[in-house]
């Protein structure tokens, strides 16, 4: 397990499928984020926006989904990072990493994107995972 | 502007605890389908007390105030202007149904950028065991107010 902390070593991408309104929906329910910029097209609008859009946390939690299917989720010290760009309903996510350092102990820095079909960087993170 | 005389306040708090239903229903909104994050056999057959809540879970606890949104209304930060620009979480432990957490809520840090354009408010949000006090998750969540 641990010889895959290779810096350079790539985590398999995980490939989502177009954003759906209902996947927003049923984020607010389940995350209890019920702002109404990511469910409510009307207010959206008002606040000046195009549409409704995904929960940042939405895009982190693919990442993670990522991340855990890589190493086990308790291997997960930190996971963090920056929210880019908005995403609207129809667009196409993908969820890439890869081992950008490794300490002395084993432990690896992980570089994690999440981009849109037209190469679009909506959410650029790390996450520090322990050795198996 | 945000005032910054906000800079180290902190809520009280509340406990909660972490109901199997959420998390089916969270594991299904960012489609996670492997068996221990919506099965408890299955968690346990894992090595977990219950289901498993997803790495990210931790940051939505802090939905579950029983004021809702009004930490932000009492920081006057108005929703509708409101967009999330960073986050940071720390899990100690796996969070499982069953849990009873405490979870805690402060401001770490308030500045601006853009000559007052743009307003970054940093909250901590601390996930306690609510028996025992272990630590069990921290985030910072950056949010950010566009104003005018």
């Amino acid at each position: 397990m641990a010889d895959r902390f290779v810096v350079g070593s790539e985590l398999p991408a995980l490939a989502l499928p177009p954003l759906a309104r209902s996947t927003l929906a049923l984020y607010a329910g389940g995350s209890g984020d019920h702002v109404p910029l990511h469910i409510d097209s009307v207010f959206a609008q008002a606040a000046g926006y195009p549409d409704v859009f995904m929960h940042g946390m939405l895009g982190m939690a693919y990442v993670g989904r990522l991340v855990t299917t890589w190493v086990r989720q308790g291997q997960v010290r930190e996971f963090g990072g920056r929210f880019v760009a908005i995403t609207y309903p129809g667009e196409v996510l993908t969820a890439r990493g890869s081992v950008t350092e490794v300490d002395p102990n084993g432990r690896a820095r992980l570089g994690l994107t999440l981009v849109n079909a037209q190469g679009e960087t909506k959410f650029s993170g790390f996450a520090v995972v322990d050795p198996a | 502007m945000i005032d910054r005389a906000h800079i180290g306040r902190t809520w009280p708090g509340w406990e909660v605890e972490v109901e199997p239903g959420r998390l089916r229903l969270f594991a299904k909104a960012i489609g996670e389908t492997r068996p221990e994050y919506t099965s408890v056999a299955a968690a346990r057959a894992a090595g977990y007390r219950s289901i498993l809540a997803p790495v990210t879970f931790a940051y939505c606890l802090g939905a579950d105030d029983p004021a809702g949104l009004r930490y932000l209304e009492e920081v006057g930060i108005p929703i509708s202007r409101l967009l999330h620009g960073e986050e940071k979480i720390v899990n100690y432990e796996p969070i499982c149904a069953g849990d009873r957490v405490r979870v805690t809520r402060r401001i770490k840090d308030i500045y601006s950028k853009k000559n007052g354009a743009l307003d970054f408010v940093v909250w901590e949000l601390a996930v306690d065991d609510a028996t025992g006090g272990r630590p069990l998750a921290r985030t910072e969540t950056v949010l950010v107010v566009r104003n005018g």
